[in-house]
């Protein structure tokens, strides 16, 4: 559209044609008041607040509806405009219940807002208020009637937005209501998005509600810990008899790659941190056979001295490690060092959700062809195949959706079931067993309409799901790389699956998938063993065959995914770190309690390479990060922490408070004001920082725009881009692709830490009651 | 079936058939029937268009737009199909002479839509009737099969080949759905709330397509018109009110009923003349000119007020559909005030605020008002309110409220101060309504 010159309130604004008026004028910071007009959604026209004059018109027009054209001249604030929209609250404040100073939304509520602005708080209005009843949709949805404005944002949101369309209005006039679509009962994805765009307090969250003001919460701003997407996700956090808790979770300033947007998941899953079963002291095996809780200097003492002794005894390779698909970049980095450095040996794995492994091999030597979700986002064309995002990937599904209903983006799903997302497709493709790796070959010889369309596409982003392995990858993208403009993404399961393989935490690759055996820029390791280790399962069988002397878990549960007999670690020392006694820890003989992804701050990476920082926004009496722990170990062990990270060598130079007298210990102010405005103090052997240092330095494609990063935006990473080695076949991929398990989690399962979860139980629970119900119609 | 009226100043037009027994076909064509749409036929849609713009006829839904007009704008030339869309959900208060078409002359109606169709280009037509007349559908679908039967409608409508349907439909009971796009939505089985203009329905309507709306009345005037031809059908009314109309009058009269009068024709002689005078002999206290959303009228004002458009407009209210409300002097004028509001307030669609909260405050405020526990200030609340919704909704039923009600306050303010002070209402006889809170 031709850019177009208009005039409001006497300013020249210059806006492509046909843009909406209110957000022409909200671009040039001319704010516009709204109810129902929400950026993204159908127009409404309903709440008559953003009336404007606009010239030679005799009415007040709707800046919502009014596409500015050449010439217009508009006037947005004047005494009538002004008394316009002071009526229009009055009017609405006639039947809306004055209970602010109980109500959820007071403090964040734009009719409160609004009436603040524009004065509308005398009434005139004796007559008796309609009253109707407070009403529970869902474990996690409330409506509380009376103060719903009828702005009907939560009925787009969940029509439009989420293609779920559980929302609708029953009754005419002022008796109009918005009713769930199960009659009483909300029968949905509980994504809580209607309560989000709720412009007041008729929508509260089931975990928020009358908890706390918003003025009493810190904000802090993090990524979500379930998902393998990254929502940004701001989490509410108040004071607590136990150091802080986290009340709320959304995505309050709208920032992140996932704007609006956060699922059950994000929104409601935040309360595992709290559960009663959260381990807050570390155990330690005694005598008898029984774990019993122990200071956390006896815990580290008696695991790394087991640890030392085992190495020292039986060389590194009777030591397993066994990474974490939720813990931080630096932390998995750290890990792979710790194991490879210090232990000495390469037998380092994870519970693999996802063959990144060939993903990476595949694309080697072929820079920028990945596509981030900023790209996904924007894209004119997508191809998925595999995968069911909706349940999966609710971002992504829900950046698909929006792609296709407002940039009129054309998606093409490829699926063996038929999935939700087809109804945004325009076409579709039924793929039956072993179609996988002809696919590339049935794209290519363009025989039918689906891969015809496909094939005309200038350009495209292939999304495939987890059932993609070795072979299939390869294919599929060796099939992409000889097209232009085709860039891949790769759905993983964990919120740190793609980090946890990015950082190495292979027993034959080492960060950025450099093969051990051809180590490069890793050649300034102290020490670095050549051979490949053991995978997970080789591990756990060697601890079987009573070869394996001693095993470290990070916030991982073999015994419960590999379906262990508990007695295979009765020859190992299993050293666990997790948040709960899961049923690994539970046969463990040295249990330590590690703070979540919520109390730690560093770095995650999304399955499409997005790097994105972790702000700790909780405190856990008694427990620490996992970083601190493998630090603490490697003291135990008695190396030189400075060797495994290097903190105080770079950047600002470290004070650590000498220059003062390091009155009363305190830590050095000026670090502290580093660390609050998100720069890099890198002081301690403690900070995270100082490893994201040796990340930026040592891994190929973790080259990061650090100022974007640490603003709080996601940095796009591709840590596949250097060629490999010809020849070499990373053990993870053709041998044994059977490593690979996908978790498949849902809207209300998050691996372990969905079982810790009451809020997504019971929210499970409502749909499975909600779908027998259905059933029984 | 409802005893028909008639006056010697009526000009029988649109009412020809009234009463002939023109719901059957055959009398319907022995009554000059389906000519019209033959000569339309013969002379294609650019003469169709020019005689409706000549012969001056505006919509009789109330706002009074030219006809050919609106038929001019729909264009030529479109991807979506095209559709004629006939309004015939009559819910304004005092307006019931859609009702007598249905009932006496179905035929006019689909002859109507054929030639709206003919004129614009459209194949198909929707005949949408409100939900209360229900028991009028039967007589509607009868003649709508009995034209199919002669081959006035289908592939090719009396051997040529031109196609055109018609389908009829009827609401569910809202008076909203009046309003163009909102009977639109209803019609494409939606909730009836209206739709964002523009897009106006001659480019984007129902289903997407091109589609002209007209009244029921309009369309049925449509084939008289063509047949007297479009100069002789604008000489019987006033400039530029083309043509008669047909006047509902109700309320205090002595011969209430359907009478058809040529645009322009005196109300005071409407009122005395036509339907008798005022029930009783009793005074004249306020008449409602065109359905009970037009500001009232005193008896001061309808001396020499011509029933046009232009000349109500000109005396600050509106012919609207034609329905006369008469107001004896033994009436209270809060109660009426009261009653006209409580429509409204049931009636909103509930989908802006000013509409939905405005009438329902106004609803509150005046039963207690009513009920003798008014104060002063609430009738400048009162009178703030209406003024405050005016203008400002999304469709005009908000306006359809509170043009009447500031009416009331304005010209009735000493009757409205009789209620004060705890007096109860002055014309009350059997007690008043009470407030009831949901």
């Amino acid at each position: 559209m031709p850019d177009v010159t208009f005039t409001v309130d006497g300013k020249k604004l210059i806006a492509p044609a046909g843009t909406l008026l209110i957000d022409a004028c909200r671009k040039a910071g001319i704010e516009i008041p709204a109810f129902c007009y929400y950026p993204g959604l159908s127009l409404q026209a309903a709440c008559r607040m953003c009336v404007v004059r606009q010239e030679k018109v005799p009415k007040l027009q709707t800046a919502c509806t009014t596409t500015v054209a050449e010439g217009q001249v508009f006037t947005t604030e004047s005494p009538e405009i002004a008394q316009a929209r002071k009526a229009t609250i009055e009017l609405l404040l006639g039947n809306h219940p004055l209970d602010c100073p109980v109500c959820d939304a007071g403090g964040e509520c734009e009719l409160q807002d609004m009436t603040f602005k524009y004065g509308a708080g005398e009434s005139q209005f004796v007559e008796v208020k309609h009253h109707r009843d407070e009403q529970q949709w869902s474990p996690a949805v409330f409506y509380d009637r009376p103060r719903c404005i009828l702005c009907y944002r939560c009925v787009r949101m969940c029509g439009e937005g989420m293609d779920v369309w559980a929302l609708g209005i029953h009754n005419r006039g002022a008796d109009s209501v918005i009713v769930p679509n199960d009659a009483h009962q909300l029968d949905c994805e509980q994504c809580g998005m209607c309560i989000d765009v709720c412009p007041v307090g008729a929508l509260t969250s089931g975990s928020y509600r009358y908890k706390t003001r918003p003025w009493e919460m810190n904000h802090v701003s993090t990524v979500c810990t379930h998902c393998a997407d990254g929502c940004k996700v701001t989490l509410g956090v108040r004071q607590s008899n136990d150091g802080s808790e986290i009340v709320r979770a959304d995505n309050r300033d709208k920032s992140g790659i996932n704007g609006d947007f956060l699922c059950a998941k994000g929104r409601f899953g935040f309360d595992f941190v709290d559960s009663p079963e959260r381990l807050q002291q570390p155990l330690v095996r005694n005598a008898q056979g029984k774990l019993e809780p122990a200071i956390w200097d006896h815990a580290i003492r008696v695991a790394a001295g087991k640890l030392k002794e085992i190495r020292d005894e039986r060389g590194g390779s009777a030591i397993g490690v066994i990474g974490s698909n939720r813990t931080t970049n630096e932390e998995n980095y750290l890990l792979q060092k710790f194991a490879r450095t210090i232990l000495g040996a390469n037998n380092i794995d994870h519970e693999r959700t996802t063959d990144y492994a060939s993903f990476a091999r595949a694309l080697s030597g072929h820079p920028g062809k990945t596509a981030s979700l900023r790209d996904i986002a924007q894209a004119c064309a997508v191809l998925l195949v595999g995968g069911d995002p909706t349940d999966e990937h609710p971002l992504l599904a829900w950046l698909l959706r929006t792609d296709v209903r407002l940039n009129r983006a054309r998606l093409y799903v490829a699926n063996s079931q038929s999935i939700k997302l087809a109804r945004q497709a325009k076409a579709t493709l039924e793929l039956r067993p072993g179609d996988l790796s002809r696919l590339a070959a049935t794209l290519e010889a363009g025989q039918t309409d689906f891969s015809k369309a496909i094939l005309a596409e200038e350009s495209l982003v292939v999304i495939f799901g987890e059932e993609f392995r070795g072979e299939a990858i390869e294919n599929l993208i060796a099939w992409g790389l000889k097209r232009d403009n085709v860039r891949f993404a790769y759905l993983g399961d964990h919120s740190n699956s793609r980090g946890a393989a990015d950082m190495g935490l292979f027993p034959d690759l080492l960060p950025g998938y450099v093969p051990v055996t051809a180590p490069g820029a890793f050649a300034e390791y102290p020490t670095l063993p050549a051979a490949s280790g053991n995978s997970l399962p080789q591990m756990l069988d060697a601890a079987a065959a009573g070869d394996l002397g001693a095993l470290v878990v990070v916030g991982a549960n073999p015994v419960s995914h590999a379906k262990l007999d508990p007695a295979v670690f009765q020859h190992t020392f299993l050293i666990v770190q997790d948040l709960f006694l899961t049923e690994t820890a539970a046969v463990a003989d040295v249990v330590l309690p590690a703070a979540s992804l919520y109390e730690k701050s560093g770095t995650i990476t999304n399955t499409f390479g997005d790097i994105q920082i972790v702000r700790k926004a909780a405190d856990r009496a008694g427990v620490k990060t996992d970083f601190e722990i493998l630090v603490r170990l490697a003291e135990g062990m008695g190396v030189d922490v400075g060797a495994l990270v290097p903190f105080g060598k770079r950047g600002t130079t470290g004070d650590l408070g000498q220059s003062r007298g390091a009155q009363s210990g305190e830590a050095d102010r000026h670090s502290v004001w580093l660390e609050a405005n998100g720069l890099e103090p890198r002081l301690s052997p403690f900070d995270p920082l100082a490893v994201l240092d040796e990340i930026e330095r040592l891994v190929p494609g973790y080259k990061l725009d650090r100022i974007n990063l640490f603003a709080g935006n996601d940095v796009h990473t591709e840590p596949a881009s250097p060629k490999l080695e010809s020849g070499f076949v990373p053990l993870s991929t053709l041998a044994a692709p059977d490593l690979v398990v996908p978790a498949h989690d849902t809207l209300f399962t998050s691996g372990t830490l969905g079982r810790y979860s009451i809020a997504l139980k019971q929210l499970e629970q409502h749909q499975k009651k909600e779908l027998a119900e259905f059933a029984a119609d | 079936m409802p005893k028909l009226v008639s006056h010697p100043d009526e000009v029988k037009i649109i009412s020809r058939r009234f009463g002939m027994g023109a719901t059957n076909i055959d009398r319907y064509i022995e009554l000059d029937g389906y000519e019209a749409v033959r000569k339309c036929l013969a002379n294609g849609p650019e003469w169709i268009v020019e005689e409706m713009k000549t012969s001056g006829l505006r919509g009789r839904g109330g706002a009074g737009f030219s006809t050919g007009m609106k038929w001019s704008f729909v264009p030529k030339q479109s991807a979506k199909p095209k559709y004629i869309l006939v309004n015939g959900d009559e819910s304004e208060p005092g307006t019931c002479k859609d009702h007598l078409i249905f009932l006496h002359d179905p035929h006019a109606v689909i002859e109507g839509t054929i030639i709206a169709g003919l004129a614009v280009g459209s194949k198909m037509g929707f005949i949408y009737l409100r939900g209360e007349y229900r028991y009028l559908i039967e007589i509607m679908e009868r003649a709508v099969a009995d034209a199919y039967d002669r081959g006035f409608l289908g592939k090719h409508i009396f051997g040529t080949e031109n196609e055109f349907q018609i389908i009829t439909q009827t609401g569910a009971g809202a008076y909203e759905v009046g309003e163009e796009s909102a009977l639109m939505e209803s019609l494409e089985g939606k909730r009836g709330v209206p739709r964002i203009k523009p897009p106006f329905p001659a480019v984007v309507g129902l289903y997407g397509g091109p589609t002209v709306i007209n009244n029921a009345e309009t369309i049925a005037t449509v084939p008289h018109a063509i047949q007297m031809g479009g100069a002789a059908y604008s000489a019987v009314g006033t400039p530029r009110n083309g043509g008669t109309r047909l006047f509902s009058i109700s309320g205090h009269v002595e011969r209430p009923g359907v009478y058809e009068l040529p645009m322009g024709y005196n109300l005071k002689k409407m009122i005395y003349d036509v339907a008798g005078g005022v029930r009783g002999g009793r005074k004249l206290k306020a008449v409602v000119p065109g359905g009970s959303s037009t500001p009232v009228l005193l008896p001061e004002e309808i001396e020499t007020l011509g029933m046009d458009f232009d000349q109500v407009g000109k005396a600050g209210s509106m012919l609207g559909s034609g329905g006369v409300v008469v107001i004896d002097d033994q009436t209270c004028m809060v109660e009426f005030a009261l009653r006209t509001i409580s429509f409204y307030a049931h009636e909103s669609c509930g989908w802006c605020i000013p509409c939905r909260e405005g009438t329902d405050w106004l609803k509150k405020s005046l039963t207690r008002f009513h009920a003798g526990f008014g104060t002063r200030s609430d009738i400048d609340n009162i009178q703030y309110l209406a003024e405050n919704m005016l203008g400002r909704t999304f469709c005009p039923l908000g306006d359809a409220a509170a043009m009447p009600t500031i009416a009331f306050i304005k010209k009735f303010r000493k009757e409205f101060e009789d209620h004060l002070n705890g007096r109860p209402c002055p014309y009350a006889k059997e007690g008043v309504p009470q407030l009831t809170v949901v």
